[in-house]
């Protein structure tokens, strides 16, 4: 059985800015093993012979011509902001330790 | 911000090794954006060229650009790289608020192109090159915009929030990566700057791209790390973003071996991590720690099925390839018979496109060459433009050396004429037209002026007669000034001397 650790799922539960108590990284920790190791069951049918899939269909080369098609318009880009917007830019929390 | 200590560039090298590495980004000059059929075009009302995709709604589906595809293969074929028969894109996962789908659709361990290589001159080293080998060029997108506000102007520290305008968001993006640069020495610096320099003219001359690195269509990272000099160990690097001028990566290249030298010399070592360029102050200060490959969850895109590039169709590509920049610039200084120093000088002011098309539009190399960096270099400066932006063509600059040439007006007189042509009078014959420029070429006026400068004159003319022929100077002087410049002085001369001897 896949063992997957508390600081696994901490480092995880980060990366995805998810905030999690130690009690439900505690809860969490088990379940996630569990789901691993059910994904994991896939090793004993799939052998060499059976490539990974990545697509379910066998299809390559989908393109479109490069050409302008209209889009949204302002109000319609803006309107689920969830914060009001300003200047005709969406508005969001200042990124912390971070820069662009 | 705290200022680091750094060694002198001269103990840096005494003791380390510089290793460089460079990732440059450049946006394709599509029409429409990677996924979708928004707008591409510079400058626009935030948040007016969006639409599902671009804004990660939810069930939109992206479907990739052909244009995109086929400018990243002729990038990959121009710098000599294997083009993958097969490739998908992926995942690359992060939280960041210009990026709103939370992943970026990128490529990971199938790049579109791989193993190239592009062949560096170093400038102030005599026909020197430098191999710079390409470790992959794959295609990603572009991400939005933020202002930061409430603290200082656009910068992070102190804002309040920030302010995201996606217009950027989805622009078809070619990362192009090279493998470690090693043994460049004291070059470093200015071989980083002549990639990056190169890199933007091969891609000029494909056309897949603007280049202009002040609007951010050509973005470069800089990696550097030392080891102990001789060793031929690699050191930790450091990846400073967002260098985005062809000086900046010389000074960034620059600085980072002085602060990485005096780390190591103090017996630290170097973090590895991200850094940042400031061009005010030319120095890198700390940015966040580098993520592992591995925190980006990096998995195949589900929307987008895989690319396989036709073989038949990546060799008609290749078969169509302009020269490259490199030998395209050796054979025309070939033809035109330019010494290296003014080649440099031509490709240094941005002039190779310009005089090669009034070379084209029929004046001498030398001529053209003339004009374009002298006369209407000086002109662009005072005007702070581009040199190809000055509102005259190659052809007009070709007419008015013409019109030099058939002796219809003088060098002073064909100055005029630009003068004209650039305040938007007309074509230089117009110009010469309206504003009167021509030459007097009615030689009975040109005689009277020169018999009236004779009598106004009669010692100057003595001492002609006595054989002081550099006396002549003087009365032509006087036969231009009652001219009102607009004589051939050489015609004026030769009836001076008529007259006189």
């Amino acid at each position: 059985m896949p063992d997957i650790s508390r600081d696994e799922v901490a480092h995880l539960a980060d990366l995805a800015r998810i905030d999690l108590s130690e009690a439900e990284i505690d809860h969490l920790a088990p379940q996630l093993a569990v789901i691993l190791d059910s994904v994991a069951s896939i090793r004993e049918v799939a052998a060499d012979h059976v490539p990974p899939t990545s697509h379910a269909l066998p299809l390559t080369n989908v393109f479109r011509e490069d050409v302008v098609r209209p889009g949204l318009t302002v109000e319609e880009a803006l309107s689920g902001a969830p914060v009001e917007p300003e200047q005709q830019r969406f508005s969001v929390p200042r990124i912390l330790g971070e820069e662009a | 911000m705290t200022t680091e200590r750094t060694l002198s560039f001269t103990e840096a090298l005494e003791r380390f090794d510089p290793t460089l590495g460079l990732e440059v980004h450049v946006e394709l000059n599509t029409a429409s954006k990677m996924f979708c059929g928004c707008s591409t075009v510079f400058g626009a009302e935030p948040n007016t060229q969006v639409c599902p995709v671009c804004l990660g709604l939810p069930g939109a589906m992206p479907v990739l650009n052909a244009k995109a595809v086929e400018s990243a293969v002729r990038i990959g074929l121009a710098l000599n790289c294997d083009i993958a028969s097969w490739c998908r894109f992926a995942r690359k996962n992060y939280f960041y608020p210009d990026m709103p789908k939370n992943f970026q659709t990128s490529q990971y361990d199938e790049p579109i192109c791989f193993d190239g290589w592009m062949d560096v001159t170093v400038p102030d080293a005599e026909g020197q090159s430098v191999r710079v080998e390409i470790e992959r060029a794959h295609m990603e997108e572009d991400t939005g915009k933020s202002l930061h506000v409430g603290g200082a102007t656009g910068r992070i520290h102190g804002a309040d929030h920030s302010l995201v305008d996606y217009n950027r968001a989805g622009i078809p993006l070619i990362e192009i990566v090279t493998r470690p640069v090693t043994g460049t020495r004291e070059s470093a610096p200015v071989v980083a700057r002549a990639y990056v320099a190169q890199l933007r003219d091969l891609l000029l001359g494909l056309g897949v791209s603007d280049v202009r690195m002040e609007q951010g269509s050509l973005r470069c990272d800089v990696n550097l790390s030392l080891s102990p000099a001789g060793s031929g160990l690699l050191g930790t690097r450091t990846e400073t973003k967002n260098v985005n001028s062809l000086r900046s990566v010389e000074r960034a290249v620059r600085y980072e071996i002085g602060r990485q030298a005096a780390v190591l010399d103090g017996g630290g070592s170097v973090v590895q991590e991200t850094r940042h360029w400031h061009e005010d102050t030319g120095i890198t200060t700390s940015g966040r720690e580098k993520s592992d490959a591995e925190d980006y969850r990096y998995f195949p895109e589900p929307d987008l099925v895989p690319i396989a590039p036709d073989a038949d169709w990546v060799e008609s590509l290749r078969a169509r390839l302009p020269e490259p920049p490199r030998e395209r610039r050796a054979r025309l200084q070939e033809d035109w018979g330019f010494s290296d120093l003014e080649m440099r000088d031509t490709v240094g002011a941005g002039a190779l496109e310009l005089v090669e098309g009034t070379i084209a539009a029929g004046a001498a190399p030398s001529a053209a060459r003339k004009w374009w960096l002298s006369e209407l270099a000086r002109r662009a400066n005072e005007q702070g433009l581009e040199l190809g932006d000055l509102p005259v063509t190659p052809a007009d600059v070709a007419r008015v050396q013409a019109l030099v040439d058939e002796g219809r007006v003088n060098d002073k007189l064909a100055r005029q004429v630009l003068d004209g042509v650039l305040a938007g009078e007309g074509t230089p014959d117009e110009v010469v037209e309206r504003r009167g420029l021509a030459v007097v070429s009615d030689e009975g006026a040109l005689s009277e002026a020169v018999d009236r400068a004779i009598a106004a004159n009669p010692d100057v003319a003595d001492k002609i007669r006595e054989g002081k022929v550099a006396a002549a100077g003087a009365l032509i002087g006087a036969v231009m000034k009652q001219m009102r410049g607009q004589a051939d002085a050489g015609r004026v001369r030769e009836l001076v001397l008529e007259k006189l001897t």
